[in-house]
């Protein structure tokens, strides 16, 4: 759909030199590393922003009137401002920095769905949702008397637009909160799609974009999206830093998530009254460091720009994907029409367990296991997969290695 | 490439983990437990049938999971069978022991005897990660014994 329109094909193999552990070795061979969904690796200019911070110019933001915290409240408030033009969100204010995605989408359940939503009230999620598009909203709904629905995916691992419809039609649903892109069966959601038609039956809609963002530009306005959470660290950045951007008019009208230092306007032993937003919910000192190594993540990648990894990657998947298919009892999971750079499949004569163990023997790290997915699992009819993912990094000779190295493990089952 | 491998896959745990001996529950059994793992999804159903001085008689189980569970399932059910509840329990301790570091403690000869039918499982402990995919069903088996329900290697 809009996987983007190959431009100028992207240098790999300079590229890799940004990254400097993709030169380790394991098990005395070559790193393959094809966990990048799990989490991606770092290129220098992250490293170099985070150190040079520690080295040069860091104290405490927003507090100190002296000119380190100055200058590192202007990094931080810089790094708010990188996110909000990466996302083209209307107004800076209403990038809120979190710890990573799930705890995104746990401000969204508490303070939206506490303090917006009604009792009686729905919340739909979707059957492909990483666990941490679930377990807040049964949260929830226990706590809150929110119910709780889910949208069915159909056999090629797509949104069932026709049932979610159905889903919609009593107009009791609140919120739709629906993965941008599967993290095991690698499908895009047609994310304006959706929110359109949750807009039409009166909801909100939330998308998980901890994939998504990785390998395509997002514009909320243009997806019409009302929330939008990702996670730092799967974007070529540090852990312990995740964005949620909701609408300043939702923003203003939810509760504070959690209390303390740096959220409120005035505090007495009587009441407190709340900083405005998005300081209303970023308690305590936050994640400085860190969104000052997201910003130079952010740079790094646009100044790659996602046409051109859009593009690598999509190729990087087809090629997979022929190679998987030639692979006598190997079974990939997910058909959909707009797909990304994740491929999850089994094996018939190996545990994916055991798959993973002897592909890390060859110095190639997939994931396995349930992906933090179980209800997927269960609607796919298995336990767990075997997942390789593919970041800007990947070389097609890593996806050869990787079609030989299940080859030599079919083998060794068989 | 795989020669470090033979290792942790020796013929029997791949014999076992593809046709395990004991991968049915028992019909008649006097204990259950289920052993989870809830991070990578491995799970065994185990029943025990106790024998008339309250010795395990049988073992029974379902699992789903890798060769090596599966194998250190079966390789369990076929070495605590005939042994008390104690001794069950000490070769139990002895064994995640063994897996977790290679070396085999120090057991009285019939017991010590039983461990060594479980040595090719040694060698886990080479894999951080699969240590636990070894010792889940000692787990369950601690759990059924003990008269509990659920066991986690969590
Ligand atoms: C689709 C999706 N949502 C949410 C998450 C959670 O991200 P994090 O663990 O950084 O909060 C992940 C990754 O683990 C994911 O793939």
């Amino acid at each position: 759909m809009n996987a983007g329109t190959p431009s100028a094909p992207l240098d790999v193999m300079r590229l890799r030199a940004d990254f400097p552990i993709l030169a380790e070795k394991v098990h005395g061979r070559d790193l393959v590393f094809l966990d990048s969904a799990a989490s991606a690796q770092k290129p220098r200019a992250v490293i170099a922003a985070m150190a040079t911070a520690m080295e040069r110019q860091y104290a405490n933001v927003h507090r100190g009137l002296h000119w380190m915290s100055e200058r590192t409240t202007e990094a931080y408030e810089g790094a708010r401002d990188a996110v909000a033009r990466l996302l083209n969100a209307p107004d800076r204010h209403e990038i809120i920095f979190t710890r990573n995605s799930t705890e995104a989408i746990n401000l969204v359940a508490h303070s939206f769905g506490r303090g917006v939503l009604r009792p009686g009230q729905a919340v739909v999620i979707s059957e492909m949702e990483h666990h941490a598009n679930i377990v807040p909203w049964q949260m929830l709904r226990d706590a809150h008397g929110i119910e709780l629905r889910i949208a069915p995916i159909t056999d090629a691992g797509e949104i069932d637009m026709a049932a979610l419809e159905a889903l919609l039609a009593d107009r009791k649903v609140g919120l739709v909160a629906i993965t941008h892109m599967s993290n095991v069966l690698g499908s895009y959601t047609p994310a304006a799609r959706l929110a359109r038609l949750a807009h039409a039956f009166g909801a909100k809609i939330l998308l998980d974009g901890s994939q998504a963002i990785v390998h395509r530009r997002v514009d909320v306005q243009v997806l019409d999206a009302d929330f939008y959470v990702f996670t730092g660290h799967k974007l070529y950045g540090p852990t312990g830093i995740g964005v949620l951007w909701a609408r300043r008019e939702l923003l203003e009208r939810m509760p504070p998530f959690l209390g303390g230092g740096d959220m409120i306007s005035s505090v007495s032993f009587a009441r407190s009254t709340w900083a405005a937003v998005p300081h209303k919910f970023e308690a305590g000192t936050p994640a400085i460091l860190e969104a000052i190594g997201l910003a130079a993540a952010i740079a790094y990648v646009e100044a790659i720009g996602y046409e051109a990894i859009a593009a690598h990657e999509a190729a990087l998947t087809e090629h997979a994907l022929a190679l998987l298919a030639k692979i006598p009892g190997l079974c990939v999971f997910g058909a959909a029409q707009d797909r990304g750079g994740v491929v999850s499949f089994t094996l018939e004569s190996a545990h994916p367990h055991d798959v993973a163990t002897l592909l890390d023997r060859q110095g190639i790290a997939v994931r396995a296991g349930h992906h933090c997915a179980e209800p997927l699992m269960h609607r796919l009819g298995i336990e767990s997969t075997a997942r390789a993912s593919f970041a800007l990094y990947t070389t097609q000779g890593e996806v050869d290695a990787l079609a030989e190295g299940i080859l030599k493990v079919r083998e060794f089952f068989t | 490439m795989f020669e470090e491998l033979r290792d942790l896959y020796q013929e029997v745990i791949l014999d076992h983990g593809r046709r395990p001996r004991h991968g049915e529950k028992l019909a008649c059994f006097d204990a259950e437990a289920r052993g989870n793992n809830p991070l990578c999804g491995d799970r065994i159903d185990l029943t025990v049938k106790y024998g008339p001085q309250g010795e395990i008689a049988k073992v029974g189980f379902a699992a789903r999971g890798c060769a090596i569970s599966i194998a250190a399932a079966d390789l369990m059910a076929e070495t605590v069978a005939g042994l008390s509840v104690t001794a069950a329990e000490t070769l139990s301790r002895a064994f995640q022991t063994l897996a977790r570091t290679g070396v085999p403690p120090a057991l009285d000869p019939p017991l010590a005897e039983r461990l060594e039918r479980l040595a090719p499982l040694a060698s886990v402990h080479e894999f951080p990660s699969r240590v636990k995919c070894a010792t889940l069903p000692w787990h369950a088996l601690h759990a059924a014994l003990a008269g509990n329900k659920e066991a986690s290697s969590e």
